[in-house]
């Protein structure tokens, strides 16, 4: 197979934001999550997990809530606002001032008509949800103290608000409080703190389930108003609770990092009362979780720690599968490095700037398995700080380094480069058609910028020396309206292909500006896709981790792609839990693709033989141990290279020496701050 | 799956001459389930008590008239309804004696049945296909009857539903090898005429069932070439076109049975439920040709879900009234109570798994008199049973109690009964099954025992722990009885299989065997793998060779001499004694065998600290130097060499004794430190640690020096920002 020189980059501090919020939607099976730099995050829990689409933040978009109104997504924030999201065009589509102070939550009835947001100055205000907009209703009895927490009936005729030190359950109808149920503080020290009830749930058979700053849940009875059960969980906070569909299961997150199950059982054998039991500790957070949402098979928690964790419930997936398998999504599913081939330079895209770094090199030529020294270090050429409250939302560099593009909610900024003597020059009067983009991305000839927008068409753009001039806007015939996510233009500047959110591949042809053809869709998200430069073939690969390659020339799939499928994937490979980012191809044999996700980066060599299922898929240390003959006849196309973990990029620069950009999660979690203490005997 | 269980005969058959027939015209429900009305061909009619077996009444015309209807019940007069002689109704009540001198209309046409469905008046049918009912019949019984069928038209079978509102007459007629469905409803009277599609020429349907479900009636028919089919008719009429002429009525083959030799002579179909079918009449697919079986169908899976083979000719008869079906066979007519639970796919295919004890108790109530009287040969006519049933009979041909039986036998019979019968119970009963009804069993034993002081039954207790089915929840006094009875050894199983014993249960243990004399330890007989594991540590054949920690005991004594100075006065205390001639080279264990094998399964306990400190503290000084003294000995032991980790067998782990150690030195801190006796020990404790903080910073000390070393091997350790590696793929 052969040696590769190695690029080892961690030198991108790339850091994740913590995790404010998430809400799930049951019936579309999504995840909207809200960091805390403002970006949102949607995942698609049934095409396995995958990180659909992002919506960046931006400076003082500070979101405490999150909540879905059928496929309508709303968040609220400190700042006072209530914005609607544009899932289509991945931006914030109005946002409404509620004149209440910071809002703390937000919640809707169980018909999706109406919203209910607790404010700061202790008033619940409902909106109306209507068709295009959100409109004020009325105030209910405003309260001394800030609303916390807020949770409807499912009746929607009651309200209840969890506040400082007590919770207050009004009358939807009449917006009159009518239950006061006060709230122990906690003992000792923090006898003279205010208790916050951090979360409260309303349950359908008038139960009130609160947990609070005193580390308790509380099952209430909503009719009386009176305190059923206290569960002591923490020393520390209660921040979030989530209860099942079905009503027989809650989750309590805390800030000691443990997610604590409840459910409702009956205590003893043969008997019907049912009563709240604690029953089973989850812990997979170092630090406060923020976040929860029971799914109907798992616990998905996420806080301060920045990663998202789904842990299946085994008593409601079937054991020892993939489904049942512990996840933690640390990563974005998408790329936030772009690596000029041609001139070795690495773009690092963070929320609010841009990084240029030059690779290192080296003069001596080591063994496999050696270190060599480093002649001239890597050096970091510009950095470039992102314009305007809004954050970056893709970015790309050209193949020969010359042009930088960024583009925020607000608009795309194009950026000349030079080296010898660094300057950067910023080119102005982009064409208006260049408003703002999904994906960026250069023809490999620097010639063009390509740029996704709205209803997934693409704005081509030409680029001569100090001038970006509109060309042409290509459309498919598909008429989606989802977002383009992936974008790459072909070696030989013929080709462009173009996934969108609605899992279509669609091919341009950019010597007629029109569309080629359209690939079969498959049911699953695409992750990555690229263009083999010598074949002209499409390699795309999705979120359930199949491969594909699509002969653009012949339209169809290619042999190798028919006989991977019926082959199938080896299961190794399909277990695998974090999707592929990148595809890359080698320059000087093209049945090489060269593609990573977080933990591997993997050359399949479609010259060789695919793994059968009884084969081992990960077999590099067998190859090595045995003699050179006998290699051949144990090596099967898929070469996994494990040495390099919590990767962000592989890529092949054009001297044949790997770029592997790594960002250890020990790193991360040491940048985060100290977690809460807890006292361990004899210490 | 739906199952057909054990039958039992209701009556004799007086079967007439040409054997084609069973001798019964029809079986009809009366006043509830449990009451059938028997009407046979010729002239008798009988009330039966279904469960008894027994018939209550029987009334008979008189010789040369024959009953031509089987007689119904109308439930809201309570008056049983007949023919004779086609055209003379008659009515009569449970306590008339005579049918003579009862009630008799005649009419002016030939009637072909009475139809009585509950919550209404009868209807009747004539032969024409006229329908009245029957009291507007009874009016003006010479009353004009209309012609509604065609010359060569008879009817074939008939049925009466009653539909929320609506009441129908639905009947099939024949004509030339045509057959027609008609649906007559009732107020406002309406007629539809059906024509069902042919099947292969010369066949003509063997039987027909009709169900109403949703406002729809299925109606089911079974040909003789074994298809079943099935069409479906809206209770709601067409409105306008009725009854003008005949409709095709559209069909769907339900199941395609397997027919064996030759055509269906005498067969019949009769829907269950939704979903399910039986069948008497058609061969068992799996035994060969004999058409004597009766079986349950699943028509959406298309699954044979029971059968069972029945004694002598077959008359292809049969009835079904609230789960049990009625089946005139050889010269009985067997009653045999069946169950279609709701199916899915996974109990199609038989991959569920179902709750079997309430099954099985259903047809165990109702004792077959035949084999109680004449035992089981003197009965020549009873249905044979399959092999199946035989084999599992003789399974359980000892009295086999059911859940219940044993429960109630708990609270009142004498220990060993109890323990025979719950023994005896556990051994049959699998253990999947065994989940629910071991927590009930023990919880009934236990509040028998806590009630009753002389009643205990400890073997069976443990027996019950042992089946892994328990928990301290289910049966939350367990332990405590266990304390209270002094039985360490269930004790002892207790601490091992239970996953949630509370902290203040397990303190509660600590105490009693903490406290307890080592004479009533030793008496307990426990755990042999605890035991061989216990006495393998205090026998210690194993000489102070490798010291793993770097603790020596002897390299201690200048720390010793330290403190002592330090300490001025050190009183030559119990503990201090023990420690002076336990050090080198032999520990002595401060506890009893039984009593360490005790504390080892508290060690192992799983617990969380912070609900067990406050119990801890509760516990006296004595106990807790004890106790810490045992900790220090095992603690001393486990330093010592490797074995406890090597064995295999279930002891504590080294950091769950250390976890103690600081538990019970938390809890008792200010107690400990001013306790005479405990001195010596915390000194012992501290020279521990003290030796352990010097070989760490011993350790640390070369520390750089391997660092040095790995340096020279040249291995790259920390990669830094920045590399370039060379690697090869193969």
């Amino acid at each position: 197979m052969g040696e590769f020189k190695v690029h080892r980059v961690r030198f991108f501090d790339y850091m994740p934001s913590a995790i404010r919020a998430m809400v799930f939607n049951r019936k579309t099976e999504r995840l909207a999550l809200a960091r805390a730099d403002g970006s949102l995050e949607i995942f698609c829990f049934a095409d396995h997990y995958f990180q659909e689409k992002v919506i960046p933040g931006r400076d003082g978009r500070a979101v405490e809530a999150l909540c879905w109104v059928g496929e309508r997504l709303f968040s609220a924030g400190l700042n006072g606002e209530i914005t609607e999201y544009d899932l289509e065009n991945l931006r914030p589509r109005y946002t409404v001032e509620a004149y209440g102070g910071p809002i703390w939550t937000i919640s809707s009835n169980i018909q999706g008509t109406l919203l209910a947001v607790g404010c700061e100055d202790g008033t619940v205000k409902i909106f109306e949800v209507l068709e295009d907009r959100i409109q004020f209703q009325r105030n209910l009895d405003r309260q001394k103290g800030r609303i916390i927490s807020l949770s409807w009936h499912p009746d929607s005729t009651q309200i209840a608000a969890g506040m400082m030190d007590m919770i207050r359950i009004f009358d939807a109808e009449t917006g009159h409080a009518t239950h006061r149920l006060l709230v122990e503080r906690g003992v000792g020290a923090s006898k003279s703190k205010e208790v916050v009830v951090w979360s409260i749930t309303f349950l359908s058979d008038h139960t009130i389930i609160s947990g609070d700053s005193a580390g308790k849940v509380q099952i209430w009875d909503g009719f009386t108003g009176t305190l059923v059960r206290s569960h002591l969980v923490t020393k520390w906070d209660v921040l979030a609770l989530s209860v099942s569909h079905d009503e027989s299961s809650l989750i309590a997150g805390t800030s000691e990092g443990t997610v604590i199950q409840f459910q409702f059982l009956s205590p003893t054998v043969n008997q019907e009362d049912k009563e709240w039991i604690r029953t089973r500790t989850f812990k997979n957070h170092s630090h406060d979780v923020r976040a929860l949402a029971h799914t109907d098979t798992a616990v998905v928690s996420g806080g301060m720690d920045t990663q998202l964790v789904v842990r299946p419930l085994l008593d409601k997936v079937e054991k020892n599968t993939q489904e049942s398998a512990l996840r933690k999504i640390a990563f974005p599913h998408r790329n936030l490095v772009c690596c000029a081939k041609k001139a070795g330079l690495l773009l690092f895209q963070y929320p609010e700037h841009l990084e240029v770094w030059r690779v290192g090199e080296s003069d001596v030529h080591g063994k496999p398995g050696d270190r060599l020294p480093v002649k001239r270090k890597p050096e970091k050429l510009i950095q470039l700080k992102s314009k305007g409250e809004d954050h970056i939302c893709c970015s790309a560099l050209s193949p020969c380094g010359g042009w930088l593009a960024y583009s925020t909610a607000s608009g795309v900024r194009l950026y000349r480069l030079q080296y010898n003597n660094i300057s950067i020059t910023k080119v102005s009067r982009l064409p208006k058609e260049l408003r703002w983009a999904h994906q960026l991305c250069f023809s490999s000839d620097s010639s063009k910028l390509f740029a996704s927008t709205s209803n997934s068409s693409v704005v081509v753009a030409a680029l001569n020396q100090l001038e970006c001039k509109y060309l042409h806007t290509l459309r498919p015939k598909s008429g989606s309206r989802q977002p383009v996510h992936l974008l790459f233009a072909s070696e030989d500047g013929k080709w462009l292909a173009t996934a969108n959110t609605d899992c279509e591949v669609h091919v341009y042809n950019l010597h007629k500006l029109k569309l080629h053809c359209t690939v079969p869709v498959y049911s699953s998200c695409p992750t990555a896709l690229a263009i083999n430069p010598a074949t002209s073939n499409l390699v795309v690969v999705h979120a359930d981790q199949q491969i594909f390659e699509y002969s653009l020339v012949q339209k169809e799939y290619t042999e190798w792609s028919r006989k991977l499928q019926k082959q199938g994937l080896h299961f190794l490979w399909l277990e695998r839990d974090t999707p592929i980012t990148n595809i890359a191809f080698n320059p000087q044999n093209s049945a090489h693709i060269i593609l990573h996700d977080m933990f591997m980066f993997c050359i399949i060599d479609q010259s060789l033989p695919l793994p059968g299922a009884k084969t081992l898929l990960y077999n590099q240390m067998t190859l090595k141990s045995l003699p050179e003959k006998e290699r051949i006849q144990h090596s099967h196309a898929f070469k996994i290279c494990k040495n390099f973990q919590n990767l962000l990029c592989v890529c092949l620069l054009e001297d044949h020496s790997l770029v592997v950009v790594e960002r250890p999660l020990l790193d991360i979690m040491s940048q985060l701050p100290a977690p809460v203490r807890q006292k361990k005997f004899a210490t | 799956m739906a199952a057909l269980y054990e039958g039992y005969t209701l009556c004799g058959l007086v079967p007439a001459q040409n054997q084609l027939y069973s001798g019964i015209q029809g079986v009809e429900e009366e006043r509830d389930s449990d009451h059938v009305v028997v009407t046979d061909s010729t002239r008798s009619v009988t009330l039966y008590k279904v469960s008894d077996q027994k018939p209550l009444s029987n009334w008979t015309v008189k010789q040369g008239q024959t009953l031509t209807c089987p007689a119904v019940y109308n439930a809201e007069t309570q008056e049983y309804v007949t023919v004779s002689d086609s055209k003379v109704i008659r009515i009569w009540k449970e306590d008339d004696i005579h049918l003579d001198k009862t009630f008799k209309a005649t009419v002016s046409s030939d009637v072909w049945r009475v139809h009585s469905a509950p919550g209404g008046e009868p209807v009747v049918l004539f032969q024409r296909g006229a329908v009245r009912l029957l009291d507007s019949l009874l009016s003006a019984p010479q009353q004009p009857i209309e012609e509604v069928l065609s010359q060569e038209e008879t009817i074939r079978w008939s049925t009466f539903i009653r539909a929320e509102s609506q009441q129908l007459v639905i009947f099939t007629t024949e004509q030339k090898g045509d057959s027609f469905l008609y649906l007559q409803r009732l107020n406002p009277n309406t007629l539809q005429k059906y024509r069902l599609e042919r099947e292969e020429p010369g066949l003509s349907p063997l039987s027909f069932s009709a169900s109403y479900r949703d406002k729809q009636i299925g109606l089911l028919y079974l040909y003789p070439n074994g298809h079943v089919y099935q069409s479906v008719v809206s209770v709601r009429g067409l409105g306008a076109e009725e009854g003008s002429q005949a409709l095709s009525l559209p069909r769907s083959l339900l199941l395609l049975l397997p027919v064996g030799e030759g055509l269906l002579k005498a067969a019949s179909a009769l829907v269950l439920d939704e979903a399910h079918v039986a069948l008497v009449g058609v061969p068992h697919p799996s035994a060969g040709a004999g058409k004597d079986f009766l079986c349950i169908w699943n028509t959406n899976f298309q699954t044979l879900q029971a059968g069972k083979e029945m004694a002598g000719k077959i008359y292809g008869q049969l009835w079904s009234f609230s789960n049990k079906l009625f089946i005139p066979h050889g010269k009985t007519l067997s009653v045999i109570p069946y169950e279609c639970p709701k199916s899915c796919l996974a109990s199609a295919l038989g991959k569920l798994r179902q709750a079997k004890s309430e099954e099985s108790r259903a047809p165990a109530s109702v004792p077959s008199w035949n084999s109680l009287l004449h035992g089981e040969k003197a009965q020549p006519s009873r249905a044979v049973e399959t092999r199946k049933t035989r084999t599992t009979r003789k399974t359980q041909s000892t009295p086999s109690l059911t859940i219940d039986q044993v429960l109630e036998l708990i609270t009142t019979a004498p220990v060993e009964e109890v323990q025979k019968e719950v023994d005896g119970f556990l051994s049959r009963s699998d253990i999947q099954e065994l989940q629910l009804s071991v927590g009930q069993l023990a919880s009934s034993l236990v509040s028998r025992s806590l009630a009753d002081p002389a009643f205990y039954t400890p073997s069976t207790l443990a027996q019950l722990v042992h089946t892994q089915s328990l928990c301290h929840s289910v049966c939350p006094d367990l332990v405590l009885l266990a304390l209270e009875r002094k039985d360490y050894f269930l004790c002892q199983l207790c601490l091992q299989f239970f996953p949630d014993i509370p902290e203040a249960v397990t303190c509660a243990c600590l105490k009693a065997f903490i406290s307890m004399p080592d004479v009533d330890a030793e008496k307990a007989s426990l755990e042999p793998d605890s035991v061989s594991f216990m006495e393998t540590l205090m026998s210690g054949q194993h000489g102070p060779t490798g010291l793993q920690n770097g603790f020596c005991p002897t390299s201690g004594d200048e720390d010793h001499t330290d403190t002592l100075s330090g300490g001025g006065t050190v009183v030559n205390t119990r503990a201090e004694d023990e420690e002076k001639t336990s050090t080198p080279p032999e520990l002595i264990c401060p506890v009893g065998l039984h009593k360490a094998i005790l504390l080892n399964e508290v060690l192992q306990t799983a617990y969380s600290d912070t609900f067990l400190l406050p119990h801890l503290k509760d516990l006296s000084s004595q106990d807790v130097v004890l106790f810490l003294q045992y900790l220090q000995y095992l603690y001393m032991k486990y330093s010592q060499d490797a074995f406890p980790q090597m064995h295999g067998l279930r002891s504590p782990s080294l950091s769950q004794i250390m976890d103690w150690v600081g538990l019970l030195l938390d809890a008792h801190f200010t107690v400990l430190v001013m306790t005479q006796e405990a001195k010596g020990l915390l000194l012992n404790l501290h020279r521990f640690v003290k030796s352990q903080v010097r070989l760490v910073s011993e350790l640390g000390k070369i520390e750089s020096s391997l660092q040095e070393l790995n340096k020279r091997r040249g291995k790259k350790t920390d990669i830094g920002k920045y590399s370039i590696e060379v690697i090869e793929l193969f």
